[in-house]
């Protein structure tokens, strides 16, 4: 067990120590990006570029640079080109709407997959099933974005019951907070309900041929504790799996064109500006952040895995 | 034929076929699995009609430059914001002076209405269409090529290069896929690409393919990997071996094969979610890059004029949908005829 989690431990940090390598140079890479020149402001003579261009060690080679950006990032000074603020400050100042977004709509699509999944499971062949099959296929096929512009097009500006957009915080008024998010969740939520729900729905059929269901059907259970207990019990491992990377792949980025569309200042937003002006320090903390989330869920998973499962034993 | 010791993995015996209530009489012996599973698939009406649901979607888009001189005289980047078009039998401005662009006249002429910039929606979504789609399978067949690359040379050789090439698809999985794309798709939409020989214009449609094919290559080539480790350990390719067959032999001829159906039930899946990617790139102004239209850029132009004038969402959005379920659909169809557990969840 020590041993899994210590190999975890280094080939997630190799698995960072090469992103950030990446990121770094492909936002290098961008042309017309003499970072100097913006530093200095667009009314500045030769001398203070090259002045900044000395002090921010711009003239260094790559890996120089590399180096003492790396070292500005975990010492927490890193302060971005274009607004020339602490990047960790800003990062700091977006978290809480993108984990509100994440959390609560993690929360819905796990409930709400495995609502539907058990429920298409039961009445498998019947309309019902045959409905939500259906839903959950186009579900999938829809963009989130397309869905939150419908949403805030029918909802909140036809029928004015939901705000348009926007995020209020939870710690300034926890029903507005409330009333902001539950467009966004749904939104979110569609993609992943749609996917959990087929996936718990051919699990649980597949469980419920299994030779312990039926022995807990001849010892005469209740057939709603065979379901929950046995059934759905053994249905969940791979849910649960699959929960944890989609939630980090959400915090981690994928929660970007949501906050988007509804105008959640979030860290996915954030990115988002940094791309577009062509920032490179903020651009490298985001993308670190968000894969760090990505391999520390999916070493988390991992564990958790083997701890529902005793058949799955931890190995490299 | 050397791939024959492994078709039963991949394929139900033919007594479970009989099984799940075919009808007549069959000979056990003599049916391939793929065979097998095309029969199965031709059973399965849902999945063949939204499957030629896609194919009209792909075959209209290819008719699009037909459309737009024969029908709606217009091309897709054509301005048309101080004309007039005839609407109910009166004369209206395409964008009135406020700004907001005409509905749909469903006449030649602007079919589907216009956009804020006066162009007529439906020559701009076909065209459209044919950029998310040509972005789709350009980025599949990337994916296709390089999974089954990295998931072969992996799987077969082990060993360090296997640590190198799970390291690389741990790299990319890890890198948040979004990120990545905005990211790339904005570095090489601003100065393109230029590797000597190599060159690539930054509004290429072969920026945001080559990016999304990248992203899911670790997708598919995990389960291949698996596949060939478990394949190489079987006696038909210590048969091979012995017969004197170089790797890159055995790899080509005997283990590619044996793989095939997997790759043949990633790919509609992937199509989709290039496609859906493609369009949220788009969104996000890191896709395909203007004047070119795509679905997705339709969608997150009309998004910003939705008050006024929604249709110019819901017309790229419906087609967007239509063609991504199309093809999820006849995915599943194509999954559970290859997939020999369908059977088991028939039977409940």
């Amino acid at each position: 067990m020590v041993r899994f989690v210590a190999r975890r431990l280094i080939s997630m940090a190799l698995v960072l120590f090469a992103i950030s390598i990446l990121t770094f140079l492909i936002v290098q890479a961008i042309p017309n990006g003499d970072p100097a020149q913006r530093l200095a402001g667009r009314t500045s003579t030769p001398e203070t570029v090259a002045a900044i261009r000395r002090t921010w060690g711009f003239d260094k080679p790559i890996y120089v640079q590399y180096a003492i950006t790396m070292k500005k990032v975990f010492t927490g000074t890193v302060i971005s080109y274009h607004q020339q603020v602490n990047v960790l400050g800003e990062i700091r100042r977006d978290l809480p709407a993108t984990l509100s977004l994440s959390i609560g709509a993690g929360i819905l699509w796990l409930a709400a997959g495995v609502g539907f999944g058990l429920f298409s499971a039961i009445t498998a062949g019947r309309f019902t099933d045959r409905a939500l099959t259906a839903l959950s296929l186009v579900g999938v096929s829809t963009p989130v974005f397309l869905v939150g512009a419908v949403m805030l097009y029918l909802l909140a500006f036809k029928l004015g019951i939901f705000p348009n957009g926007g995020y209020v915080p939870l710690t300034q008024d926890p029903i507005q907070w409330l009333y902001h998010l539950l467009l966004p969740w749904t939104a979110l939520s569609v993609l992943f309900v749609g996917i959990y729900s087929r996936v718990l729905r051919s699990n649980v059929l597949d469980t419920i041929n299994e030779d312990f269901v039926r022995t807990a059907r001849a010892k005469g259970l209740a057939e709603r504790r065979v379901l929950v207990h046995h059934v759905l019990r053994n249905s969940m491992v791979p849910i649960v799996s699959l929960w944890g990377l989609d939630f980090a792949a959400v915090i981690g980025g994928g929660a970007i064109l949501t906050e988007s569309v509804f105008n959640l200042q979030g860290v996915g937003q954030y990115a988002a500006q940094s791309i577009g002006a062509l920032d490179v320090p903020p651009v490298l903390v985001v993308t670190m952040f968000g894969a760090f989330f990505v391999v520390m869920l999916s070493a988390v998973v991992d564990v958790l895995y083997a701890a529902l499962d005793p058949r799955i034993r931890l190995s490299g | 034929m050397a791939t024959q010791p492994a078709a039963a993995d991949t394929a139900p015996p033919p007594a479970v076929e009989r099984f799940a209530g075919d009808e007549g009489p069959r000979p056990a012996a003599g049916i391939g699995p793929y065979r097998l599973a095309a029969r199965r698939l031709g059973r399965n009406r849902v999945a063949l009609a939204f499957g030629a649901l896609f194919l009209v979607i792909v075959a209209l888009c290819l008719c699009a430059p037909l459309y737009a001189r024969h029908v709606a005289h217009t091309g897709p980047n054509d301005n048309h914001v101080t004309d007039t078009v005839l609407v109910g039998g009166e004369v209206r401005d395409v964008v009135s002076p406020q700004g907001i662009p005409t509905g749909p006249t469903w006449h030649g002429r602007f079919l589907l209405g216009a956009d804020a910039n006066g162009r007529d929606i439906a020559v701009r979504l076909l065209y459209g269409g044919r950029n998310s789609l040509e972005v789709g399978f350009v980025a599949t067949a990337l994916t296709m090529v390089l999974a089954a690359l990295i998931g072969l040379l992996a799987g077969y050789f082990r060993g360090p290069l296997d640590g190198v090439l799970a390291r690389v698809l741990d790299l990319i999985w890890a890198y948040p896929a979004v990120l990545l794309g905005v990211a790339l798709g904005t570095a090489l939409a601003l100065g393109g690409l230029n590797l000597g020989l190599f060159k690539l214009s930054g509004n290429s449609l072969l920026v945001p393919a080559v990016i999304i094919g990248v992203v899911y290559v670790p997708y598919v080539a995990k389960p291949i990997r698996g596949q060939v480790l478990g394949l190489r350990e079987k006696e038909f390719v210590d048969a091979a071996r012995t017969q004197g067959m170089r790797s890159a032999q055995i790899m080509s001829a005997e283990l590619l094969p044996n793989v095939a159906s997997t790759l043949i039930v990633f790919l509609p899946l992937i199509v989709a979610n290039a496609i859906l990617l493609e369009a949220g790139l788009s969104y996000l102004g890191a896709g395909v890059q203007d004047p070119n239209p795509s679905w997705g850029t339709m969608i997150s132009d009309g998004i910003r004029l939705i008050p006024s004038a929604i249709h110019l969402t819901l017309v790229p959005g419906v087609m967007l949908v239509a063609a991504v379920l199309g093809i999820n659909v006849f995915g599943d169809g194509v999954r559970d005829a290859l997939d020999p557990r369908a059977q088991v969840r028939l039977e409940h």
